[in-house]
């Protein structure tokens, strides 16, 4: 034994020198063989396969031989591992090792409409791409260089990483590299191992986007670019031709959470990819839908520390989402491996290395078999970064790559000892010397009722001194060893206050006690002795074989947020019975009158209506009606709402950002509303295309769009497209056109243009003309199959468009806000443009100083088709009583008054033979008031969509109850956690955006990646708009 | 001489054609006393008076009863059978008249001053009587408002003014009686993970953060107290002048705070210098209710018609925010958004008897709750013999927007013009498709 430790400590020493062939070397050559035969030892071949007792033989960097009882040739050092395991060094799928610190970018935040600085086109120089964030060309290869201080992940165990440029939203191309601290030359295993992707534009100057589902149309667009430069032959671009150069390596997409992974998987299943995901571990929430996508997973196990809960009114601030991640997240692994996914964990992402080995043994204790587990370190993620013929397992041939720990790699006090990389070792803890881990009584002169306790790894050890009795303290020491000589100092601080030293030496190894002598603060000295009475403590998961109460683990609720369904509620045959049936129909407004609803459609509306086994629900003094359909809506969608960085936006889509997730969902369904049309703001004269929804509380983002709707998109008139109420710009910076409604109007002339010229070309055969998903949609406008609805104000911008569209050859569908409709109904009339309003707003801005409440009234008379709209999440659950504010500002009829917040808008959205009035056939998308639904006084009680009741006034008491019980469950456990020494971090809630037309993102979305730095960018953002005043 | 006045409402209307906003007068001061007759009328205290009569003369109530009035020869008679007589709504702590265009046009923007301690600075005199925006919320029976400052840590102070004037000096109703301080705020908020520790650098928490500020803001009004004791200061500080009368009793302290913390803070801050405090927002009041009834400290909530702060809450938590405080036995009054907003006032209150609250109760938190907690409800906010006649006549219940129809109103007797610039734009654009209105 000793042999191998004088052995260990000359390695360390004498660094193997380098045989590389081409480089020249000063003084002798000093080539070593590098031969090694460890015997005795239980090798864990791979995760199928396990030898006691066998043999490794391994050469320089390679595995010569596995196996028992195997011969040991001459000329090999034998190190005898009996009672020692081995493992194939583990392998880390997504790493920045070695990659240089990514500059700080600059922000261009601020003003409504997106930019500050323009920036519209690349400023890095070359024959590149336009866009800076899409950086194909970027290969990690050339700037690598091996990084020996990076300690962190050859103590927990790994040789192998792959490492990427984590900056971009195509972000080019990772290499794999080994650990070992060696010429950049010798440690690179693929020097193109994969192609990596990510929603995050990162650090690229470049304006465009600043919104997510602008960083997903430029992806989508750069795939179609691609595909057009094979074409092609006038322009070189070396963005694009690597971007088809990498095409045919792994695919790897960073992503966050399920929904974003999907957002991803319908990206690649458009372009025909498999991509392979790179997550935040929340996997579990949405795990069927995650399976589905077919894709491999690299996922981390930086579990969330519990929050500080002690002060109930503080932990008010932790939102319930975060509540239960924190228990539920180390089940992530095992729920993928019991879903048969296949995925990698990576260390990515953990704010102190240490606690990977305790992070793993928790998904460990909550499902993960060790099995997977270890597939997981090493041949899945081989495998995916195809370097499976070297590393993952050890057999003859691949490399020397392996750990030798005291204990199976799982259990919780194995230790790391060595962590041999391509042949040579890293020394993690000293192999066959004593673990000082423990608790121990201290004795000795001046040392009463005092427990000295070293926790930790043997790596490195912590240590604490705790004294009880009357002067009870605790305080943390710090300890050095030596072999078998030990010394330790710390302070209590008081009685007495200054450093004791304590020099001791291993004095029996069992028990094991130490001796020496101590040294106090005063100068007097004394003797002391620890000996050993417990075993340490302190994970903040339960040990394995801890009692299964203690594992067990609340439900999944959907979607993961407060109010979510365990079980999602089903359609049902349900007959309301007496009610006032509000149909929006020839009928009218029936008295004592009944809806059935059966299979999700209303079956039948009217008197006396009987169904057998349907439950029946009285009316009786209650109101009944469609759901409130709202024209004008931004939840449900993230990553901000305005793509406003250029004029033109037509390419990006509500549809790839909506997230069902959002609580206001959920909150509308409490006033009735059961269909909104999701569209992008108001920054830009052409925004986004838009996306028609149903409030299925639960349902994924596919599951929620109402399908077959026709496509609409977002125009915008006016102040806001102007930018006229942006911050500052930088100092020098140029103005974004538009600046003024003369501009505006050019926008639509030049992009109409342009637009029908795109279609001709691309109308020729063999055309090469290059596909732009920006004029696709104007073109589908041309062509009648996409539809407008334009943000307006004043009448002279209003008359303007309708005579851009008159010259142009377009339909406008809807002109929406249309707070000036009143002085130009007559001309919308002649065109058959519908207007939805609001219903009383004014004075906010310039543009509506002559905004009246009677513009409903006034459009509704002049034989629009006038709804009222929210533009506003809490507006949006009482359009109902909107509506009656018709009645009051012009007396308009209470049956017409409904129309406009229900079929009128259905009408607009070209959904009316779907939904908007209770008529057999229809959406059973019904609404149960208490009262008269355009009174202030009224209460949706009972909200059904597609015959699904999504919202019960009653159920919803007893959600909040058990909402309550969990969040008190939860929080008592994360005490326990927090009382048992896991380290907690202080509440701090994430709070979901409200998105109106003028919100803009791109300041939070920027670095997304670096959600600290996407912090101080909010800030910055944040203290500049404050001091420029409102 | 008795004149019946029918349907003035109707009147009303045809008079609008030859006004435009800028003709829109201030009404003469009552000349003769008017009854009200038949009426159903809501005193304000929860007292609802069927076929109800009142009377007032020199802009005074002089009686409120049951069936017909006693004596009113001379009197001008309104009918008002089967309609509804309100006291005038109360719209406390709003920008109104200090804001015009709120965005994009800061020239009309008067409601932050710039600095953090502006005790001194006086909404009263930036309050514009010509705002186009007064009318509308008038017409909504808004009678009474209080522009408020807002921004910094000490906003400034405010007055009670009456929606019908030509100019500040006559609008004011009652002068410089709250100042206004924006309570340091612990929530952390926005953050997806805690900043990155910098070596050598101390991360101040946001709770640190907070109770810096608290202190600093009681330093200051330690000061403050203390030069009020000051017969003859050597050196005269007009912020501590401007503070002296919340050390006398004359000025209430208008205290923002919406976490359950900050107010159990605020209240323990103003009982610790005596002063007359009201809580302003109080969006986690229900949560330390005993602590508010125990200090007699009442609460003006900001709207009802919000959406909770945090996604756990009960997605009508603001619809029941009033019901709790009333039966948790707390002063609470209500006010709404910024300033063209306040026309939703009896909407907002509306809002809470859906949930829990009654039509009266909901009526008193914008009438007599919102007097009371101003300190003006000796002369205004209910219903009763001596006080103003602030009140309006509505063809149906006013609280909720399918009904609410103001046809005449009253301030300080005064019949007010109820046209504005919405109706006159209706009527314009009526004119020009030949709708009848």
């Amino acid at each position: 034994m000793k042999k191998i430790l004088l052995f260990c400590f000359l390695l360390l020493l004498l660094k193997i020198a380098d045989a590389q062939e081409t480089f020249p070397v000063n003084g002798a050559w000093d080539v070593r063989p590098g031969q090694y035969a460890f015997i005795n030892g239980t090798i864990v071949v791979s995760a199928d396969q396990t030898i006691s007792g066998g043999t490794l033989l391994i050469k320089d960097r390679v595995i010569e031989a596995v196996g028992k009882g195997l011969a040991v040739p001459k000329g090999y050092t034998t190190v005898d591992l009996k009672g020692k395991f081995i493992y194939p060094g583990l392998v880390d799928a997504y790493t920045t090792y070695g990659m240089p610190e990514l500059p700080r970018q600059a922000f261009g935040f601020g003003g409504f409409g997106g930019v500050r600085t323009l920036v519209p086109v690349s400023t890095k120089q070359g024959a590149y791409g336009w866009n800076e964030s899409i950086k194909p060309e970027m290969n990690a290869k050339t700037i690598f260089h091996a990084d020996a201080k990076n300690e962190d992940l050859k103590k927990n165990g790994f040789s192998t990483v792959q490492s990427l440029i984590h900056d971009g939203i195509a972000r080019g191309t990772s290499v794999v590299v080994s650990l070992g601290d060696e010429r950049d030359n010798l440690v690179m295993l693929k020097d193109q191992a994969a192609a990596h992707y990510s929603f995050s534009k990162g650090t690229a100057a470049t304006n465009y986007p600043s919104s997510l589902m602008g960083s997903i149309a430029l992806l989508r667009q750069t795939y179609y670019d691609a595909q057009w430069y094979k074409t092609q032959k006038e322009e070189y671009n070396i963005s694009l031709d690597e971007f088809n150069r990498t095409q045919s390596l792994p695919q790897i997409f960073e992503v966050s959470d399920p929904q974003s992974i999907l957002r991803a998987d319908k990206i690649a299943k458009e372009f025909g990819h498999q991509y392979i995901y790179k997550t935040d571990g929340e996997e579990y929430q949405r795990i069927a839908a995650v399976k589905a996508t077919g894709s491999s997973f690299i996922v981390p196990v930086n579990f969330p520390a519990p929050y500080d809960v002690e002060d109930p009114l503080d932990a008010r601030s932790i939102t319930y989402e975060q509540l239960k991640n924190w228990e539920l997240a180390p089940t992530n692994p095992g729920v993928l491996e019991k879903a048969g996914v296949k995925f990698a964990i990576t260390s990515y992402g953990l704010t102190n290395a240490r606690d990977f080995w305790t992070n793993i043994r928790a998904a460990i204790t909550y499902g993960l078999s060790e099995k997977q587990a270890l597939n997981a370190l090493t041949t899945a993620p081989a495998e995916m970064l195809g370097v499976a013929d070297k590393v993952g397992t050890l057999t003859k041939g691949k490399m020397a790559s392996f750990l030798i720990t005291s204990d199976s790699l799982f259990k919780a006090d194995n230790v790391i000892y060595e962590n041999w990389i391509a042949g040579r070792p890293y020394v993690v803890s000293k192999l066959g010397i004593t673990d000082l881990r423990g608790n121990y009584l201290l004795s000795g002169d001046g040392f009463a009722n005092t427990t000295l306790k070293i926790g930790g790894t043997p790596g490195e050890y912590d240590v604490n001194i705790e004294r009880s009795g009357p002067d009870s303290t605790r305080v943390k020491g710090t300890i050095t060893r030596a072999g078998d000589q030990l010394s330790i100092y710390f302070d209590y601080k008081k009685s007495p206050a200054g450093i004791i030293r304590l020099a001791g030496y291993i004095s029996s190894v069992s028990p094991l006690t130490f001796k020496g002598d101590a040294i106090l603060p005063d100068g007097s000295q004394g003797r002391w002795t620890a000996t050993f009475s417990s075993a340490a403590s302190g994970s903040r998961f339960p040990p394995r074989d801890a009692p299964k109460s203690n594992l067990a683990v609340g439900p999944v609720v959907y979607p993961f947020v407060a109010f979510g369904n365990a079980t999602l509620p089903k359609a049902e045959t349900v007959l309301l019975k007496n009610g006032t049936v509000w149909t929006n129909e020839k009928e009218g407004i029936l008295q004592n009158a009944d809806v059935l609803i059966e299979n999700g459609k209303i079956k039948a509306v009217g008197k006396n209506l009987a169904s057998a086994g349907a439950k029946v629900i009285d009316a009786t003094g209650k109101h009944i009606s469609a759901g409130i359909v709202d024209e004008h809506s931004h939840i449900a969608a993230t990553g901000g709402i305005n793509e406003g960085t250029q004029s033109v936006t037509s390419e990006v889509r509500i549809a790839d950002v909506l997230d069902a997730e959002d609580i206001n969902l959920y909150r509308q369904l409490a006033g009735g509303v059961t269909t909104s049309h999701i569209l992008h703001g108001s920054a830009n004269a052409i925004g986004g295309q838009t996306q028609l929804i149903k409030h299925r509380w639960g349902l994924l983002p596919e599951e929620i769009k109402l399908a077959g709707s026709d496509g609409f998109i977002k125009f915008a008139l006016g102040e806001n497209v102007k930018g006229s109420n942006n911050g500052p710009l930088a100092p020098g910076s140029a103005l974004r056109f538009p600046q003024t409604r003369m501009g505006v109007e050019q926008v639509y002339i030049d992009a109409f243009t342009r637009a029908k010229e795109y279609k001709a070309a691309r109308a020729v055969k063999g055309s090469t003309t290059r596909k732009d998903l920006e004029l696709d949609a104007l073109v589908e406008i041309l062509d009648n199959k996409r539809f407008i609805t334009c943000h307006s104000y004043v009448q002279s911008e209003i008359n303007m468009l309708m005579h851009v569209s008159d010259s142009m050859g377009f339909h406008i569908n809807t002109f929406t806000h249309i707070l000036e409709g009143y002085k130009v109904a007559d001309k919308m009339k002649a065109r058959n443009i519908a207007g939805s309003t609001f219903s009383d707003w004014w004075a906010y801005k310039s543009e509506v100083a002559e905004a009246i409440p009677y513009n409903g009234k006034l459009m509704h008379e002049v034989g629009l088709v006038t709804g009222f709209n929210s533009d506003d999440a809490e507006m949006a659950r009482r359009l109902n009583q909107e509506a009656g504010k018709a009645v009051t500002y012009g007396h308009m009829s209470e049956e017409d008054a409904l129309k406009l917040v229900t079929l009128n808008p259905a009408k607009m959205l070209h959904v009316d033979n779907r939904i908007g009035s209770l008529k057999a056939g229809k959406d059973a998308d019904v609404v149960l008031w208490s009262a008269d639904p355009l009174s202030v006084y009224a209460v949706a009680e009972k909200t059904f969509v597609d015959g699904v009741l999504y919202w019960d006034i009653d159920q919803d008491a007893g959600k909040r109850k058990a909402l309550a019980a969990d969040e008190a469950r939860i929080v008592q456990k994360m005490l326990e956690a927090k009382n048992k020494g896991a380290a907690t971090q202080r509440p701090n809630a994430v709070r979901r955006r409200l998105y109106e037309c003028e919100s803009v993102e791109e300041d939070n979305f920027v670095v997304a990646d670096d959600y600290t730095d996407m912090e101080r960018a909010r800030q910055a953002a944040h203290e500049a708009k404050n001091n420029n005043g409102r | 001489m008795k004149r019946t006045i029918l349907s003035l409402g109707g009147l009303l209307l045809g008079i609008t054609v030859a006004y435009a906003q800028a003709n829109i007068s201030p009404a003469k001061p009552q000349s003769k006393p008017v009854v009200i007759t038949g009426a159903t009328i809501h005193v304000g205290n929860g007292q609802v008076i069927n076929n109800g009569y009142i009377t007032f003369d020199k802009g005074k109530i002089t009686g409120v009863g049951q069936g017909t009035a006693p004596d009113i020869t001379g009197y001008d008679v309104i009918n008002a059978t089967g309609k509804q007589v309100y006291p005038g709504f109360i719209a406390p702590v709003t920008t109104l008249g200090l804001v015009e265009v709120e965005e994009g046009a800061r020239g009309t923007v008067d409601d932050t001053e710039t600095g953090d301690l502006n005790p001194h600075v006086r909404s009263l005199v930036a309050y514009n009587t010509d705002s186009k925006v007064i009318p509308t919320v008038r017409s909504n029976g808004i009678l009474l408002a209080q522009p408020t400052p807002e921004g910094g840590i000490i906003s400034g102070e405010s007055s009670v003014v009456q929606l019908d004037a030509w100019n500040w000096e006559d609008a004011a109703y009652k002068k410089d009686m709250a100042i206004h301080l924006n309570w340091p705020t612990a929530v952390a908020g926005g953050r997806r993970r805690a900043p990155v520790a910098v070596p050598g650098v101390v991360q101040e928490t946001p709770a640190q953060r907070a109770q810096k500020a608290v202190d600093n803001i009681t330093s200051l009004f330690e000061q403050a107290k203390a030069y009020a004791d000051i017969a003859k200061p050597e050196v005269t500080n007009i912020r501590f002048e401007a503070m002296k009368g919340l050390f006398n009793g004359t000025k209430k302290l208008f205290i923002i705070a919406d976490g359950a913390k900050e107010i159990v803070q605020a209240v323990s801050f103003s009982k610790r210098f005596g002063i007359l405090a009201v809580i302003v927002g109080g969006k986690e009041s229900y949560l330390v209710t005993d602590v508010l009834k125990e200090n007699n400290v009442p609460v003006i909530l900001r709207e009802t018609q919000t959406l909770p702060d945090k996604d756990e809450d009960d997605v009508y938590l603001p619809y029941k925010l009033p019901k709790m405080l009333q039966d948790a036995g707390v002063l609470y009054g209500l006010t709404g958004t910024g300033f063209w907003r306040q026309r939703n006032l009896p909407f907002e209150a509306g809002q809470a008897v859906g949930y829990g609250l009654t039509k009266e109760q909901a009526l008193s938190m914008i009438t007599m709750n919102n007097a009371k907690i101003m300190g003006i409800d000796k002369t205004t906010g209910t219903l009763e013999t001596g006080k103003d006649a602030n009140l309006f006549i509505s063809a149906g219940d006013a609280l909720d927007m399918i009904s609410i129809d103001v046809e005449t109103a009253f301030i300080q007797g005064r019949n007010i013009n109820l046209d504005n610039l919405h109706k006159q734009l209706y009527k314009k654009f009526s004119d020009k498709y030949g709708f009848k209105l």
